[in-house]
C-alpha cells in the first residue's frame, strides 16, 4: 500500500485540483447550497452553454437525501464528494487527460483495468444530456465522463467536456478499506488522524433522520412553492444567477420530499417537470445574457 | 484487382452498437460499390471498441469506362427541343444519329463516360458512407458539426498499398486521410505505418488488437473454460454476456475471482443477478450443479503483477454489491408476504385497470376457478394468487426487478407457506418466451394461466388491443402462454366460461359491454396465435380455420386434437380425393343455385332415388352423418375421419354414373339435395370450405 499521506482523502482532491490547475482550469470552491450533484452548480449547469471558452474543476457536496443509511452501509451516504471538471470546447485529448488525472493520483493503466463504458447521461430535472461512459476502475464505476449535448433543451455549442470524479470511491480504493468512515481524512496516524467518519458520522446519522424521519413535509411543500414563485419571478427582473439558485433549491426540496415518500409515483413526473421547466427558463435566460455579453464585451464589466 | 483497407477510429464504441455497426457498415459498402457499377469480390467488416473497419477485396484500379445511350427527340422536332436535348447532354448535332425506332424517327447519341480512378471513387465514398452512417445515437464533440458515435479521430484508407489522397469534413475542421493507426489503449500507444489488410492484422496483434470480434469471443470463452478447469468447476453459459464482453475490450484477459463465504447463504439467483447485471461478470456450478463461489471478469489489460490488483479490485467492489443484496434479504425477511399485500394499493396495474390489489382480488376468483376445473388444490392456488404480487414491494426486487416470483418463493417459504404455493408464486408469470418453460404442476398452472387471462381481458375489454407491430402489454405473449400452458399440460378448459369469470371481475373497470363480442374477439385472438403455433409444427392455418370456423369450439386442446385428425386425413389419399368430391359437389350446387336463384337443402326424397348409386350415396351419407357425429361427441377423432373414408366409393360412383342435371325437375332437385347432403355431412367434421390449395 502506499504511504497513508499521499492517498488521504485530502490529498486526492489536492492532487486533483493541482492536475486540473496546472492545465488551465479555474479551481473554484463549492458552491454554497445543498444540491443533488457538481453538475448543479452554475460553472457546470449554466457556463457550457453559449460561445465563451470555459474551464473549471471543483469539489461539490452532493446532497441525496433517499441514498442516507444512517451511516450503516460503508457505501451509500446522503452527503458525499464530487471532483468536477469541465473544458469547453472539449479537447481532442479528454481521454488521455482523463488517464492521466488518474495516474497523477496514483491509478496507474500498468497494474489497473480502466475502462470506458456506455453511459450516457441524462438529467431530466435539468432537460440535460449527453454521451459518454463511466471510468471503470477494476470494476468500480469511479467517475463520469460526458461530452454535453443539451442543456436545459438548448443544443450545446461548443461541446463541452465533464469528468465527474466519485472522490470516497476513488480513496476506498487507494487506501484499501471498505467502509468510507475508515478513509483516513488527513494522512496522519496516532493522536492527530481523522477519518472520514470522525468528520462526518454523526452527520449522517442525524441528516438520514432528517431526510427520513422529521423534515416537516408541509413546509417543505410550501418551500418548493415559494422557490418556484421566486424562480419565476427573479427570471422576469433578467437575473438569471439568483433564479437559478431558487431553481437548485426547489431539486433539492423535490429530493426530500421523495425521501419522506410523500410524493406518489403520479406526482413525481410532475414535479420534476416542474424543475425542469426552471431549468430550462434560467438556461434560456443564461443564453439571452450570453449574447449581451458577446455584443458588448465592456459594458458588463 | 486491388484490395481497399478503411479504418474509422474513434473513442469508445458502446458494446451494444458493434454488432449491428458491421453489419450496417459492410452493407453500405456493397450498395454503393454495386450503385457505382464497380466490381468487387467481397467486403469484410471489422469492429473493435475502438475501430471500425472494412477490407474490401478485389476492386479494379480504375473505374471502367461507361457508354451511355441518350435518346433526343423527334426528328423534326422544334429546335428548341433539339438545342435543350443537346445542351444538357453536353453534345453537339455532330455527336448524334438518326435511327428509326417503334415511334418513329429520333435522334440518339451515345455519351462516354471516363472511368475514373478507382482511388478518387473511394475518396468520395468514403465521405459519403461516413456521412450516411445510421448510429443508433451520435454525437458532437468540440466546436465540430459533425456527429458520430464518439469523437472520431483519425480515418485511415489505403488503397493499392497507398493511402488514398483525400479527407473528411468534421464541420470545422478536416481529417486527412492516413495511413497510420494505433494498438492497444494502455499496452501499445504508439501509432504505426500500415500497408495492407495481412499487415494491418498482424501488427496490431502484436500491439494486442484481436481485431476480430469471433476471435475475441473465442479467446474469452477459451479463458472461462480455463478457469472453470482450474477450479474444477463448470462455467454457466451466457451467450449474451459473452457477446457484450467481446465488444467491451481489444485484448480480453480473464481474471477470476473468490466470492466473499459470508454472502453464500443469500440465494445463488440474486448472487447471480448482481454479479451479472451490475458487474458483468460470469458465474459457474459446480460439477453437480451447486453454485460455486467464483466469478470471472474479462478486462482489457495484461496487468504486471499478474493481475493481483485487479482481482481484489473486483472482489472488493462485488462484496460492497452484495452486501447490499444481503441487506435486502435479510430485511425483507422480517416482514411476511402476507402483510405486504396492502402496499400493492399503491402500485398500479394500469391506470384503467386498477392496481395490483385490485389484480390479486381477481386473481384469486380467477385462479380457484381455473383450479377446479383442472382439479388443482383451489386453495392453494387461491393463497398463491393472494401472495403473487408481493414480492414486488420488497427491497430485493426493487434493486433486481428480473428476481421478481423467484424471491417470492424464497420468501413465501421463509414464512411457511407450503411448497406448491411458494412454487406458484416463483413460476406464474411463466412461459416468458418460446424457450422458457412451462410449470407442470397444476397449482402454479392454475395461477400461470389467471394471470395471463387477467391481463388479456382487462386490456381487450378496455379497447387496449394490440395493432399491428405494437404490443405494448404483452398480450400476444400472454395469448401464446395459456395456449402453451393448456396444450403442454393436456389440460381441458372451456375458455368462454373463463373470459366470462374474469370480465364479471372486472365490474366497472372495463369499458365494453358487449361481453358475446368480447368473447369471440379474445377467442379469435387465441386462434391467431394458435395459428402461429401450430405452423411451427408443421399445421397449416386453413386446417385450423377449418375446425374453428365450425363455432363454439372453445377448449383448445379439443380444437388441436380435431386439427390433427383433419390434418393427417387430409394428407391421406382418401382425404385428397374425398375434398376433389367435396369441391365437386360444391361447384355444381352454386352453379345451379345461381341459375335456379334458390338454395337447395339436403332434404332428399326417398322415393325419388331411383338409381342404385343414389340410393346406396343416400344410405351412406346417413350413416356417416349418425356415426362420425357420435365419434366427434365422443373425441373420437380418428374414428370419426375413418367414417368419411366409407364415403369415397358411394361419391366416386355418383359422379361417374348419375347426371344431376336430369330432365326431370323433380329429379334434379332431388339429386342437388343429394349433393347438399354430401357437403352438410362434410360440415359436420370441418368446413372444408376454408381448406385452400
Amino acid at each position: 500500500m502506499k504511504d497513508t499521506k499521499s492517498v488521504s482523502f485530502q490529498n486526492i482532491i489536492l492532487k486533483l485540483q493541482q492536475f486540473w490547475g496546472d492545465l488551465g482550469c479555474v479551481i473554484l470552491q463549492p458552491y454554497d447550497m445543498e444540491m443533488g450533484a457538481g453538475t448543479f452548480h452554475p460553472a457546470t449547469a449554466l457556463r457550457p452553454l453559449g460561445p465563451n471558452p470555459w474551464n473549471v474543476a471543483y469539489v461539490q457536496p452532493s446532497r441525496r437525501p433517499k441514498d442516507g443509511r444512517y451511516g450503516d452501509n460503508p457505501v451509500r451516504f446522503q452527503h458525499f464528494y464530487q471532483f468536477q471538471v469541465l473544458m469547453k470546447p472539449s479537447p481532442l485529448n479528454a481521454q488521455e487527460l482523463c488517464l492521466q488525472s488518474l495516474k497523477a493520483i496514483g491509478i496507474d493503466t500498468e497494474n489497473n483495468d480502466i475502462r470506458f463504458l456506455e453511459d450516457d447521461w441524462e438529467s431530466p430535472t435539468l432537460g440535460a444530456w449527453g454521451l459518454g461512459w463511466e471510468v471503470q476502475l477494476n470494476g468500480m464505476e469511479i467517475g463520469q465522463f460526458t461530452y454535453f449535448q443539451q442543456l436545459g433543451g438548448i443544443e450545446c455549442d461548443p461541446v463541452s467536456f465533464e469528468m465527474t470524479y466519485g472522490l470516497e470511491r476513488i480513496a476506498r480504493i487507494l487506501q484499501n478499506v471498505e467502509h468510507v468512515f475508515d478513509l483516513n481524512w488527513n494522512g496522519l496516524e496516532g493522536p492527530g488522524k481523522f477519518t472520514y467518519g470522525d468528520v462526518f458520522a454523526q452527520n449522517e446519522r442525524e441528516f438520514s433522520a432528517y431526510n427520513f424521519e422529521f423534515a416537516n413535509t408541509d413546509k417543505l411543500f410550501e418551500h418548493f412553492k415559494d422557490a418556484e414563485l421566486e424562480c419565476v419571478s427573479l427570471l422576469g427582473h433578467k437575473i438569471t444567477l439568483p433564479a437559478y439558485e431558487q431553481c437548485v433549491k426547489a431539486s433539492h426540496l423535490f429530493n426530500l420530499l421523495d425521501a419522506r415518500g410523500v410524493i406518489s409515483v403520479q406526482e413525481r413526473a410532475s414535479y420534476i417537470a416542474r424543475v425542469r421547466t426552471l431549468a430550462k427558463a434560467c438556461c434560456e435566460s443564461w443564453m439571452q445574457s450570453q449574447e449581451i455579453q458577446s455584443l458588448n464585451p465592456q459594458e458588463l464589466i | 484487382m486491388a484490395d481497399f483497407l478503411i479504418e474509422l477510429f474513434s473513442e469508445e464504441i458502446p458494446a451494444r452498437m458493434q454488432f449491428q455497426a458491421l453489419q450496417d457498415f459492410k452493407k453500405l459498402w456493397e450498395d454503393r460499390l454495386q450503385k457505382e457499377n464497380i466490381p468487387f469480390e467481397k467486403v469484410i467488416p471489422y469492429v473493435t471498441p475502438r475501430r471500425l473497419a472494412a477490407h474490401i477485396i478485389g476492386l479494379p484500379l480504375r473505374q471502367e469506362n461507361r457508354i451511355e445511350e441518350l435518346k433526343g427527340p423527334r426528328v423534326g422536332a422544334p429546335q428548341q427541343a433539339l438545342d435543350g436535348f443537346l445542351k444538357a447532354a453536353g453534345l453537339s448535332i455532330d455527336d448524334c444519329v438518326q435511327k428509326e425506332t417503334d415511334k418513329g424517327l429520333f435522334y440518339m447519341a451515345q455519351k462516354m463516360h471516363q472511368g475514373r480512378e478507382m482511388a478518387d471513387i473511394l475518396s468520395l465514398l468514403t465521405n459519403d458512407i461516413i456521412r450516411a452512417f445510421p448510429w443508433p445515437k451520435s454525437m458532437r464533440w468540440r466546436d465540430y458539426s459533425f456527429r458520430w458515435v464518439r469523437p472520431l479521430h483519425h480515418i485511415l484508407a489505403i488503397f493499392n498499398n497507398k493511402v488514398i489522397d483525400g479527407r473528411f469534413d468534421l464541420g470545422g475542421t478536416f481529417l486527412k486521410f492516413t495511413d497510420h493507426t494505433q494498438g492497444h489503449r494502455f499496452l501499445a500507444i504508439d501509432p504505426f505505418q500500415v500497408t495492407d489488410i495481412a499487415h494491418y492484422k498482424s501488427e496490431l496483434e502484436k500491439r494486442f488488437v484481436l481485431l476480430d470480434t469471433d476471435e475475441r469471443r473465442t479467446q474469452i470463452k477459451n479463458q472461462l473454460e480455463n478457469c472453470a478447469h482450474t477450479k474444477n468447476v463448470v462455467l454457466k453459459e451466457d451467450p449474451a454476456l459473452l457477446q457484450e464482453m467481446a465488444g467491451a475490450c481489444e485484448w480480453p484477459q480473464i481474471f477470476m475471482g473468490t466470492i466473499d463465504p459470508s454472502f453464500l447463504d443469500v440465494p445463488y439467483e440474486v448472487l447471480e443477478t448482481a454479479m451479472r447485471n451490475h458487474q458483468k461478470y460470469f458465474s459457474f456450478r459446480t460439477k453437480e450443479g451447486e453454485f460455486a463461489p467464483y466469478f470471472a471478469c474479462v478486462t482489457n489489460n495484461i496487468p504486471k503483477d499478474n493481475g493481483q490488483k485487479i482481482i481484489q479490485g473486483n472482489e472488493q467492489i462485488l462484496k460492497s454489491r452484495l452486501f447490499d443484496a444481503k441487506f435486502f434479504w435479510i430485511q425483507d425477511q422480517t416482514q411476511t408476504l402476507l402483510s405486504r399485500v396492502e402496499k400493492l394499493e399503491s402500485i398500479v396495474f394500469h391506470e384503467k385497470l386498477g392496481s395490483l390489489k385490485e389484480k390479486i382480488e381477481r386473481l384469486q376468483l380467477l385462479s380457484k376457478e381455473i383450479a377446479i376445473v383442472i382439479k388443482a388444490d383451489p386453495i392453494k392456488t387461491a393463497r398463491a394468487a393472494l401472495l403473487c404480487k408481493t414480492d414486488l414491494v420488497t427491497g430485493m426486487v426493487g434493486e433486481f426487478p428480473e428476481l421478481q416470483g423467484i424471491m417470492g418463493r424464497y420468501y413465501a417459504l421463509h414464512d411457511g407457506e407450503s411448497q406448491e404455493v411458494a412454487d406458484a408464486i416463483a413460476s406464474h408469470y411463466a412461459p416468458l418466451g418460446p424457450s422458457d418453460k412451462c410449470p407442470k404442476e397444476l397449482v402454479s398452472t392454475s395461477l400461470a394461466i389467471a394471470d395471463k387471462m387477467d391481463a388479456l381481458v382487462g386490456f381487450f375489454a378496455n379497447d387496449l388491443k394490440p395493432t399491428g407491430s405494437k404490443d405494448p402489454y404483452a398480450l400476444r405473449r400472454a395469448a401464446l402462454g395459456i395456449i402453451r400452458l393448456i396444450l403442454e399440460n393436456n389440460l381441458r378448459i372451456p375458455l368462454f366460461k373463463l373470459i366470462e369469470i374474469s370480465y364479471k371481475s372486472y365490474g366497472s373497470k372495463v369499458s365494453t359491454t358487449d361481453f358475446d363480442k368480447l368473447k369471440f374477439e379474445i377467442m379469435e385472438f387465441f386462434v391467431d396465435r394458435l395459428k402461429v403455433f401450430l405452423r411451427e409444427k408443421g399445421i397449416r392455418h386453413d386446417y385450423i380455420n377449418a375446425i374453428f370456423s365450425q363455432g363454439q369450439e372453445d377448449d383448445l386442446s379439443r380444437l388441436c386434437l380435431r386439427i390433427e385428425a383433419l390434418s393427417d386425413f387430409l394428407q391421406t389419399e382418401d382425404g385428397g380425393y374425398l375434398l376433389t368430391a367435396y369441391r365437386r359437389a360444391g361447384n355444381i350446387l352454386r352453379i345451379e343455385e345461381k341459375k335456379d336463384a334458390k338454395i337447395y337443402t339436403n332434404n332428399v326424397i326417398v322415393e325419388l332415388l331411383k338409381e342404385e348409386e343414389e340410393k346406396s350415396l343416400f344410405s351412406m351419407l346417413n350413416n356417416v352423418s349418425a356415426n362420425a357425429t357420435k365419434k366427434i361427441q365422443l373425441e373420437e377423432y380418428d374414428q370419426a375421419m375413418k367414417y368419411l373414408v366409407m364415403l369415397r366409393q358411394p361419391v366416386d360412383l355418383f359422379f361417374e354414373r348419375i347426371t344431376v342435371n336430369s330432365d326431370q325437375k323433380e329429379l334434379r332437385k332431388n339429386r342437388l339435395g343429394l349433393l347438399t347432403h354430401i357437403v352438410s355431412t362434410l360440415h359436420e367434421i370441418a368446413n372444408f370450405q376454408k381448406i385452400e390449395g
